[in-house]
């Protein structure tokens, strides 16, 4: 029965819950992760995710439910038996050992002869384009080589699943950009299944096949980085991923929401609810000098720039209009009229009902 | 920095004289062909190192089954003492970096007790503690315990207890520096517990665990006032030099100084190497 | 699982607690009990306070207990304000090698065994020893000058001990010092003297107070220096605890004199620590 129905995914969690005393760090969380996916679990500092982790690595163990790898529950089973490896913040590459030697630990401790272990870890490093550097000393690396080295130690035990904590917090922006790519592409090289933690919202988007948003020990939302982001399922989610406006205010029973700060705006959903909070995105909400060109959008304000906050292709204006406590955020395509727009100038803003996502508070 | 006055590097030129004064005295007069350590120099001989005692009528150091007994007492005592306090030390240091329990402040007071309590003191109460013992066990079992007498074994339980907080210190600083998640990747990797100690942890304590070995060698070596109430029948070095200083000694005595001199060197620019391979 | 770790925790702390427990605390029990007992005949004893009326009563005894706290504190003091300049130099006025050269100066003849550096201060200091005769030959003296065996000996040889003791914690609390901090005390117009006393000297309080207690406890607690250059002047209270457990195998008296040199140590060192406002704790961890 069970061999006829080879559970097609790599890790299940099935109502895992960790209590540190009377706190629940992770609370009744339940997930698959499909073999060869990229999957990622995002959420602020504290959610519960490193928690999570090192459950699923088998550092903690949870206080119920149960954890399984290709269906075989991991539940007292002890670290070092899991077929999952973990690439860890600090990278942890042991400072005693070279390059090699590093790669090349999972082998021996398997009993793998050591001339064998050596020539497997070399060519996982000549995978990883770090042939030629099995004798350097860790500590003589860069840190995306570094970063290479940790992946390489994991990848050449050929586990299951990796599991990668906050990897690139460490590094420096630029790096860190090339990294992103870097880590995506050996992920579909090796087609193994990555587990990736991290709490910087671009990193999940860029590189996940999927994505769980984790807040307070649950999980918010899974889904893919699209529809995390043009879906949210929660007014967290919505705020959580990626830039966003968003008001307070409260249900006139009929589609329009009146927000505390005076002004009044169009959605699609009837809302009763006393009090909402709705989400638009800065990349939808439509500029333009004259109001006629806005006229055939719901929600339409005159402004006034208060500032421009020029970042090339990722360029926004702040624009202030009555009726809003803070200036809404825009963005400034750097290819149309309004390219040069200085503070001070009047504007017209606008978005469709649609682009507006209400949540009961 | 030529901005110090003048008075002040005089100052310091004449400390470091002073400093070296004593030592650089008792290295030359090692080699001076005289029966006394005194002046005036009558010309250089190795005779109070090699010497057989036909010229002065006393032998040299390595001649002299006296100051040979006394340097093989010493290491008698100083090996058991360092590589006691390298083990036990290691398990100390366990357990005020990595062991959680009720009174753990406390227990970690106390390790730091025995740096202030006076070496001689130190020797009284293990000396009467021993005896005490002793004269229990020795009349309940009627044998004779002689290991709690006076002598080598109870001086290195007697050094032990002060050099046992030094090594442990020397070592939880090492242990305190250890990125832990170098031992959960080790796991992570598929190493045993055993195996993770022996490949990543202790490698890692290695430079503490010879430079704790070194200190409490030396400390060991040229410990004295502890010493001197435990002693038995088998004087080590310090002993040996102190009854010689007392009575009136030859040359053989600047010559075992100078040979002390060279070993502590030698020691401590060890220490010194494995300290810098620490940082 | 938890009585597996109980029980690892009782196998790790079994050495700390054998040693603390054989090695360091039922001994201090010990010659804490033998000091109030006392001999009402042979091989009988008695609980009395006989061994401490002795103490106060022989004036040998309490002489030579008081002559040994003050001396000693003679000597911390001394240590201290010939310790300062060099501290000073070599935390904040050497840079570099020199630094690193003048401090591994220092500690190197405090590796060499107590007993090598008072032989050397004994060769130089005798009647035959390397001072007289040089004053000899160039005519400053017309017969051997003996410098041993007096209370200037004694001191000197104690002060020559404790410098290292007392120069690391002082470069150590100095070096902490912002150079900026000394820069604007000149900048709002303090002198040499001014700065030296409202900020560097506050500054380095924890290491003058570290220093001060290490050497302080050393100097009360030494045997040999005293001994050997003070000779029958020499009068060490140690050494009236080794007279009495080793020559007169009087141990309840010897025990007693134990107890007094550690409630001496004990009572200075809180004192110092009391009148600096310092603790305990941040005094060692100074040193």
């Amino acid at each position: 029965m069970r061999a006829a129905m080879a559970p097609s995914s790599d890790l299940d969690l099935l109502s895992v819950t960790k209590k540190f005393g009377s706190h629940s760090a992770v609370d009744d969380v339940s997930f698959s992760v499909t073999q060869g996916d990229f999957f990622s679990i995002l959420g602020p500092s504290g959610c519960g995710k490193t928690t999570l982790m090192r459950m699923i690595a088998g550092f903690e163990h949870p206080t119920s439910g149960d954890i399984r790898i290709r269906g075989k529950s991991m539940v007292g089973v002890p670290a070092n038996r899991r077929p999952v490896n973990m690439v860890f913040q600090s990278l942890a590459l042991f400072p005693m050992m070279n390059v090699g030697e590093n790669v090349a630990y999972g082998l021996t401790c398997r009993g793998v002869g050591k001339a064998e272990a050596e020539q497997r870890a070399n060519r996982m490093l000549e995978r990883v384009g770090l042939k030629g550097f099995a004798e350097r000393r860790v500590t003589a690396l860069s840190g995306g080589q570094r970063q290479r080295v940790a992946i390489a130690r994991c990848l050449v035990l050929e586990p299951t699943l990796v599991l990668l904590d906050e990897p690139l917090g460490a590094l420096d922006l630029k790096l860190r950009e090339h990294m992103k790519i870097e880590l995506k592409q050996l992920q579909s090289t090796f087609n193994t299944t990555f587990v990736y933690i991290t709490h910087d919202q671009s990193e999940a988007l860029v590189m996940s096949d999927r994505i769980a948003v984790m807040n307070q020990g649950r999980f918010e939302q899974v889904g893919s980085p699209r529809e995390l982001y043009h879906h949210p399922a929660t007014p967290f989610v919505a705020s959580f991923v990626g830039e966003t406006n968003r008001w307070t205010g409260e249900g006139t029973g009929g589609t329009r929401i009146r927000l505390a700060s005076g002004g009044e705006v169009q959605g699609v959903e009837l809302s009763h609810a006393k009090s909402v909070v709705c989400f638009v995105r800065p990349e939808a909400i439509a500029l333009s000098s004259s109001e006629e060109s806005l006229s055939s959008l719901p929600n339409r304000f005159a402004g006034r720039v208060s500032a421009v906050l020029f970042d090339g292709a990722n360029s926004s204006l702040l624009v202030e209009a009555p009726g809003f406590e803070q200036p809404l955020r825009a963005v400034l395509p750097q290819a149309g009229p309004l390219a040069g727009i200085e503070v001070g100038a009047p504007v017209h803003i606008g978005w469709t009902a649609d682009a507006m996502r209400v949540f009961a508070a | 920095m030529s901005k110090a006055p003048l008075v002040w590097k005089l100052y310091i030129a004449a400390f470091y004289i002073f400093l070296f004064a004593p030592l650089l005295v008792v290295a030359i007069f090692a080699f001076n062909a005289s029966a006394f350590p005194s002046p005036p120099w009558k010309g250089g001989t190795l005779e109070w190192f090699i010497g057989s005692g036909a010229v002065f009528g006393k032998p040299g150091v390595l001649m002299d089954p006296i100051w040979l007994t006394s340097i093989g007492n010493s290491l008698k005592v100083a090996v058991p003492v360092a590589v006691l306090a390298v083990l036990l030390g290691t398990i100390n240091a366990w357990v005020l970096e990595r062991a959680e329990f009720r009174g753990k402040t406390i227990v970690a007071m106390m390790m730091l007790w025995p740096l202030v309590i006076p070496g001689v003191i130190l020797g009284i109460s293990i000396l009467a503690f021993f005896s005490r013992v002793a004269n229990g066990l020795e009349e309940l079992l009627q044998t004779d315990l002689d290991p709690l007498r006076p002598g080598l074994p109870l001086v290195v339980l007697g050094q032990l207890s002060f050099i046992l907080t030094i090594a442990t210190l020397i070592i939880a600083a090492r242990l305190r520096k250890f990125d832990r998640s170098l031992e959960e990747a080790a796991l992570d990797l598929g190493a045993s517990r055993s195996r993770v100690l022996r490949t990543v942890t202790l490698p890692f304590l290695r430079p503490a665990l010879v430079g704790a070995g070194l200190v409490a060698l030396l400390m060991s070596f040229e410990n004295f006032n502890t010493t001197l109430m435990l002693v038995g029948s088998d004087p080590p070095l310090p002993i040996t030099m102190y009854g010689q200083m007392r009575e009136g000694a030859t040359p053989a005595i600047n010559a075992v100084s100078l040979l002390l001199m060279l070993g502590v060197g030698g020691i401590a620019s060890l220490f010194a190497l494995t300290s810098k391979a620490q940082s | 699982m938890m009585p597996a770790r109980k029980l690892a925790l009782f196998l790790l702390l079994a050495p700390a607690v054998l040693w603390l427990g054989l090695l360091i605390l039922l001994p201090h029990v010990e010659i804490l009990i033998l000091s109030f007992s006392e001999r009402v005949g042979p091989r009988v004893y008695a609980f009395g306070l006989g061994n401490y009326l002795e103490f106060f009563t022989e004036p040998l005894y309490w002489r030579t207990f008081a002559r040994t706290a003050v001396m000693s504190i003679l000597v911390t003091a001394l240590t201290l304000v010939l310790a300062f300049p060099i501290a000073l130099y070599i935390a904040r006025v050497a840079q570099g090698r020199l630094k690193a050269m003048l401090l591994l100066l220092c500690l190197l003849p405090f590796w060499v065994s107590e007993l090598v550096r008072t032989l050397g201060w004994m060769m130089l200091l005798r009647e035959t020893g390397l001072i007289s005769y040089l004053l000899q030959r160039v005519g400053l003296a017309s017969q051997p000058v003996e410098m041993l065996y007096n209370d200037g000996a004694v001191i000197l040889g104690l002060v020559y001990g404790g410098l290292l003791f007392m120069i690391v914690p002082l470069a150590n609390a100095l070096e902490s010092l912002e150079p900026s901090v000394v820069e604007a005390g000149y900048d709002l117009g303090g002198s040499r003297w001014t700065v030296l006393r409202r900020i560097v000297i506050p500054h380095a309080t924890p290491g003058i107070v570290a220093g001060s207690i290490i050497v302080f406890m050393l100097t009360v607690g030494n045997f040999a220096t005293p001994v050997l250059l003070g000779g029958k002047n020499g009068l060490w209270f140690t050494e009236q605890i080794y007279a009495q457990f080793i020559t007169r195998f009087n141990w309840p008296q010897g025990a007693a004199f134990g107890m007094l040199l550690l409630v001496l140590s004990s009572v200075i060192v809180w004192l110092g620590l009391r009148l600096s406002g310092q603790s305990l704790g941040t005094t060692l961890r100074q040193a």
